[in-house]
């Protein structure tokens, strides 16, 4: 029960896109057509959901204060949170260049369609703002964090696919000329971001 | 001979404020710019944090330019990156804890913050060591002006206040019976503002005006 609610909670009531503004840059950049927009939210939601529990494993065996114990008593007071920024973008990093190399070898058909949004998701802020964020909210098992992944994956997945969307539509509307492109996209982004408040007061 | 600050310098510098806005024009760095906008104070501790690390890394990556190899130079920025955010952090937490607090995990997003990715992959990957630290700095500010602004604007109207004090004016509008707009304090708020922002610089100079 608890997964779901972890997983609900990453799609609506804290929303990527909407409640923190992580990955603004490729939403905005890459929500011209549904279709691509559509291939980067995937892959988005697979590498988040890579990424999250490799770094959870990291964080709890590795970089918390005391988790190097099983190494031997002389290390429970070490305490390698200092490196953890350096750590996640690196796993970050060598995993999107692994999927990539991983997806070619074997589902080519996939990765021509992705192609050239699987490198540009290593600095995407939302997933090392996943793997921060699990950090902070210190989730107990690592199928919790699992679940906040994907949750969150499939958060951003449904805001760049709306908002792709409504800028499709949008072609055809008469909106003031300084405002076309970028002014009007993020205006959009507000309103749908104050829609989306609705769901901020739910407790669950 | 080339001067040391000759006009072209001075276009690097120039241009990222005005006409080649990392935030409104060239769609850089925008996840940060808009979540820490609520307050004055926050956007200015983030503007000198982006402005010390975007300068240290063009100016490092500008002097390993010949060395970097091409497969990897990725992993090269953002290693470099992520030192200097992870130094960033620690000076915050040690010497101004409550900001630090309450920006959380943007000062770690700093690293894939893309404004500093793309103006070391577009122009420290390939100019001298001067030319690349006015372009980071100029780009820094560029950022960091559209931060305060936005940030002006959320905080005088959210919560009539500007650094946490307030404005000595407001007393008599209270009275009068104004009242601070608490949509201005949500995040929403904060993509309209920038929404208006582009609108008013657009308006000015329509050479920046995008197809539909």
């Amino acid at each position: 029960m608890d997964l779901v609610n972890i997983f609900i909670k990453g799609v609506f009531i804290d929303n990527m896109i909407f409640a923190y503004f992580l990955g603004m840059c490729s939403y905005l950049a890459v929500s011209k057509t549904v279709t691509t927009a559509n291939g980067l939210g995937l892959a988005v939601i697979f590498v988040l959901g890579i990424t999250v529990p490799v770094n959870y494993i990291l964080e709890n065996q590795i970089l918390k204060a005391g988790a190097l114990q099983w190494l031997g008593d002389n290390f429970v007071s070490v305490d390698l949170n200092v490196l953890s920024l350096i750590m996640f973008i690196a796993v970050v990093s060598a995993m999107v260049q692994l999927v990539e190399m991983i997806i070619e070898k074997f589902s080519p058909a996939l990765y021509s369609s992705l192609g050239i949004f699987l490198p540009l998701i290593a600095v995407n802020c939302a997933i090392l703002g996943g793997a921060l964020f699990m950090q902070e909210r210190q989730y107990s098992t690592i199928i919790e964090a699992t679940s906040f992944a994907l949750g969150s994956g499939v958060g951003w997945y449904l805001a760049i696919v709306a908002i792709a969307a409504i800028r499709e539509k949008i072609r055809y509307s008469n909106v003031p000329a300084p405002l076309r492109g970028l002014g009007i996209t993020y205006i959009i982004t507000g309103l749908m971001g104050i829609a989306f408040m609705c769901f901020m007061g739910i407790k669950i | 001979m080339k001067s040391f600050f000759n006009k072209q310098h001075q276009k690097l510098i120039a241009d990222p404020m005005g006409d080649q806005n990392p935030i409104t024009i060239q769609v850089l760095g925008i996840c940060s710019a808009l979540a820490i906008t609520t307050q004055l104070e926050n956007a200015l501790v983030m503007t000198l944090a982006v402005i010390f690390v975007m300068t240290s890394a063009s100016s490092i990556i500008s002097i390993l330019r010949n060395h970097i190899p091409n497969r990897i130079r990725i992993i090269v920025q953002l290693l470099v990156v992520a030192s200097l955010v992870a130094l960033v952090d620690q000076i915050l937490k040690a010497f101004l804890p409550d900001a630090s607090e309450q920006l959380s995990v943007f000062i770690g997003l700093i690293i894939t913050n893309c404004i500093i990715m793309g103006r070391l992959e577009a122009f420290a990957m390939g100019n001298k060591l001067w030319d690349s630290f006015l372009d980071a700095l100029g780009n820094a500010f560029g950022y960091g002006w559209i931060l305060v602004a936005v940030a002006f604007v959320r905080e005088l109207f959210g919560s009539g206040k500007l650094m946490g004090y307030e404005v000595p004016g407001f007393s008599y509008l209270y009275e009068l019976g104004y009242m601070n707009n608490n949509l201005m304090i949500l995040p929403p708020m904060a993509l309209i503002v920038v929404g208006l922002i582009i609108w008013m610089q657009r308006s000015r100079n329509n050479d920046l005006i995008e197809e539909n």
